[in-house]
């Protein structure tokens, strides 16, 4: 693997006095969908909030194409390039579809945008219907679709994704999938967090497992997906 | 006078009351939407724009000019510089009382925001004493000069009261653009809503915030100089009551809601009005804040209070 465009190494975070992550390290490599997975609890959102800058980590560094961006704030982050949908959707309900995707590229003055623009609406055609509703009148899927779509828009040269198929329905699962593959195709590596973890998988080049704050495996995808441990404890098997 | 004329040129006085009422109204609902704060400072940002704005006619020789347009343009030079300066007032309490305590429990800003007005009314005190200041009505036509009453239907129409109007007409149209037409709209929109999701847009809710402060203050600034103008005299608590008017009106309108902030403005000024012509003066205060308690008890939302259904 060439030098990583994301790499954390040794990062500790706490909430008030519980210590969420513990020496947590990870890189994020050109072009790759990595995969983060890991129970409940064991702290996939935390590190996305943290490297997002949501979250101040106490300790370790975070890098990005070699330069540290901790303690820049959150929108500064962004205007690096790391680009975060989060758990959850979290669009803004009251604003139009079409205000929450502009919002999308809040922080960008560059021409490329109209052009984005198409290309979000051409995946998700849905949205171009919905423009003038209300964002918090969508349905689940589609509100995921509007997270996704927006966080396109920021044009990121690192995107974050925290649970993206959570609660929706096996079509739109695959729907979601096959964005994500489109999307890291045109080159923009993805760090990806699902309870779906046989998906994450199965589209991610590596993965990594999280258990209570630290990494405890890691590697190829096809390896993680072959494991004893990883089949038994996240993919449901015996 | 018939009764009917009456009631119209309550009607009028209402509306004229309800404007200054509803451009205060505009400040608090704003900072509640985007920290959840009851700025109760913002009463007295208010006086200080009808005190600031003593001040930079004191340096103008208003008896020098009678009529035209010379007039509206101190007026409109004024309005501007007040509500510059009250902007950066909100902007200062923001910074220096507020923002440290945005994560702390609610009662601890709630409290702050107290002894802020209390600072400010006690500055005023020091500034221009504890009697009330007269304000030069020098609008529409010149110092000392009576303002016109067009007689409409038989239902009079005092200058000064249009004056009122239709500043505060064109302040919250101003507003409106500001609001739901541009980006900075948009980002303390979206920061009222969720300020983590806000920042992961890349604003920068600090930014997003202060300006927020800012526009309130301003507005309220704009309130100060036209309540100058209307009752040519104003006084260092004025804002405690003309607050907490403005307060209910937000309240009634949906605290939070802009539109719903213009609403309740105007209502509460009519109320008012309505009430000091059919009951009695002393009256007002009681029926208004009877209103706040009623909409407290039965409709914490207020009449257009956020209704949209959220998914989860």
């Amino acid at each position: 693997m060439s030098a990583p465009i994301l790499s954390l190494s040794g990062v500790e975070a706490y909430y008030g006095r519980i210590q969420a992550l513990r020496g947590l390290s990870l890189d994020v490599g050109e072009g790759e969908i990595v995969a983060l997975i890991g129970a409940n609890g064991a702290g996939k959102t935390t590190t996305l909030r943290t490297i997002s800058g949501l979250l101040a980590p106490a300790r370790g560094s975070i890098n990005l194409f070699g330069e540290s961006i901790v303690g820049m704030r959150a929108d500064q982050i962004v205007r690096k390039g790391i680009v975060q949908s989060p758990e959850g959707r979290r669009i803004f309900p009251r604003l139009t579809v079409l205000e929450n995707l502009r919002l999308g590229a809040y922080a960008r003055t560059d021409r490329a945008i109209a052009g984005d623009f198409d290309r979000v609406l051409s995946l998700f055609p849905r949205l171009g219907e919905r423009l003038k509703q209300k964002g918090g009148t969508l349905s689940g899927g589609e509100q995921q679709m509007l997270a996704i779509g927006r966080a396109l828009m920021a044009g990121p040269k690192v995107l974050l994704l925290d649970e993206p198929s959570l609660g929706l329905s096996p079509i739109l699962v695959d729907t979601i999938f096959n964005v994500i593959a489109d999307v890291n195709r045109s080159g923009v590596p993805i760090l990806l967090i699902e309870q779906n973890a046989r998906k994450a998988l199965q589209v991610a080049a590596r993965g990594y497992v999280l258990e209570t704050g630290t990494i405890v495996k890691s590697g190829p995808a096809a390896t993680l997906l072959a494991d004893d441990d990883v089949r038994k404890a996240y993919l449901g098997e015996d | 006078m018939p009764e009917i004329h009456q009631f119209f040129q309550q009607l009028i006085n209402g509306i004229a009351l309800g404007g200054m009422y509803a451009l205060i109204a505009l400040g608090y609902t704003m900072v509640y939407g985007i920290v959840e704060l009851i700025n109760f400072a913002h009463g007295d940002v208010y006086t200080l724009g009808s005190y600031f704005s003593l001040s930079i006619l004191a340096l103008i020789p208003l008896s020098r000019y009678t009529g035209g347009w010379q007039l509206w343009l101190i007026a409109s030079c004024v309005i501007v510089l007040a509500a510059l300066l009250c902007g950066i007032v909100g902007v200062l309490i923001e910074r220096l009382a507020y923002r440290r305590l945005r994560n702390a429990p609610r009662l601890a800003p709630l409290i702050t925001a107290i002894g802020v007005s209390l600072i400010l009314e006690n500055l005023m005190q020091i500034w221009k004493g504890t009697s009330e200041v007269p304000f030069p009505q020098f609008l529409p036509g010149g110092l000392g000069v009576p303002d016109n009453v067009f007689v409409v239907a038989g239902v009079g129409i005092h200058e000064r009261a249009l004056i009122v109007v239709v500043v505060s007409i064109l302040a919250m149209l101003a507003l409106n653009l500001l609001v739901f037409r541009t980006k900075l709209g948009t980002a303390m929109r979206a920061t009222a809503q969720d300020r983590d999701a806000a920042q992961l847009m890349g604003i920068n809710i600090n930014g997003t915030i202060a300006w927020t402060f800012f526009i309130g203050a301003a507005l309220a600034g704009v309130a100060g100089f036209i309540s100058g103008i209307y009752y040519g005299t104003t006084f260092f608590l004025n804002g405690y009551q003309a607050g907490l008017k403005a307060f209910t009106a937000a309240v009634l309108g949906g605290i939070g809601n802009i539109t719903g902030a213009m609403l309740g403005g105007f209502l509460i000024g009519i109320v008012e009005a309505m009430t000091s012509q059919y009951i009695s003066d002393q009256w007002t205060s009681v029926v208004v804040f009877s209103i706040l308690i009623l909409i407290l008890v039965f409709r914490p939302s207020g009449l257009l209070g956020e209704q949209v259904p959220e998914k989860v």
